[in-house]
């Protein structure tokens, strides 16, 4: 960030943040995306097919995409300072990436959890989500930190 | 069930559409969750500004948990989140990948799929084609080697 964000700023940021995943994990509750069979009926394109994926994209894509549009009406965000936080746009289409994007895909398939549902799924305290997350967190610090020694092409 | 995937889907749209608008933020379920934990780790806390890095997104999991609590007993479990009939060396095996793989690929179904579609991002429209293709083609795999 460029320049300091103020205090009531940061306060009012954190709530917002709060209510986003609180907001989050109730659209993924409502959607069946916190049921993997839901997940692996999507992918399952050659046998008994379940589109409601789609429909959840094209929803949240819809409001997402109005959301990407009133950032070019505001000068900066209503709670932080500027847009500098957000990808910048021009394509990094790094092997590296696209090795990671079609390992994941095959993760995801497997079990039939993503990140999202998989944190909205943690209360539920069943053995294999809590399973997935310990295994999911276990391979996000296997990357942060020794990832990079390991995987030198970009 | 369309109609339910739709309405979940336009409130995720606004879950994502809070947080850029007021915060300036991508919506990435796998980016916020492992950067909390990295930054723990390695004890990123020291000034206002990482205090601030570690708070939004440390309230924005644990609104992802009080979600789900309510998920669960809203309506008598009728969204109540379900469990993977994967054996546990699979999911393990799962888990393995979709933590490493988010992590080389930069994202995962929200932050790209979601949030980086909607902002015309090429990269995260790579992304997103990629891990749909191939995780249809491992439940194609799957479902040959299993029989199903």
């Amino acid at each position: 960030m460029n320049t300091a964000q103020s205090l009531p700023q940061a306060f009012k940021s954190v709530i917002i943040s709060l209510f986003s995943g609180f907001l989050f994990s109730i659209g993924l509750g409502v959607a069946g995306m916190t049921n993997p069979k839901n997940v692996i009926g999507f992918l399952n394109i050659a046998g008994d097919w379940k589109p409601a994926l789609i429909y959840v994209m094209i929803g949240s894509i819809l409001v997402y995409s109005l959301a990407h549009f009133l950032t070019r009406k505001l000068t900066s965000p209503i709670a932080a300072p500027d847009w500098s936080e957000l990808p910048k746009p021009g394509a990094n289409l790094s092997v590296k990436a696209q090795f990671g994007n079609i390992l994941f895909g095959v993760g995801w398939a497997l079990a039939g959890y993503c990140p999202g549902p998989v944190f909205a799924s943690l209360p539920a305290f069943h053995s294999s989500t809590w399973l997935f997350a310990a295994f999911m967190v276990t391979g996000f610090i296997f990357w942060d930190f020794f990832g990079s020694k390991i995987m030198r092409i970009s | 069930m369309f109609v339910q995937a739709l309405i979940g889907g336009l409130i995720i749209g606004v879950a994502g559409a809070l947080l850029l608008l007021f915060n300036g933020r991508i919506m990435g379920a796998s980016g916020i969750a492992s950067l909390f934990i990295s930054k723990i780790l390695q004890r990123k806390w020291a000034s206002h500004q990482q205090q601030f890095e570690l708070a939004w997104r440390g309230f924005f999991l644990l609104g992802m948990i009080l979600g789900g609590v309510v998920l669960l007993h809203f309506s008598d479990g009728a969204f109540a989140p379900q469990e993977s009939e994967a054996s546990a060396p699979v999911i393990a095996i799962a888990g393995l990948l979709v933590g490493m793989g988010t992590r080389l690929g930069l994202g995962c179904t929200s932050g790209h799929g979601i949030c980086g579609i909607s902002r015309l991002s090429l990269r995260s429209v790579f992304a997103t084609c990629l891990f749909i293709a191939s995780g249809m083609a491992t439940v194609y795999l799957m479902r040959l080697l299993g029989g199903k």
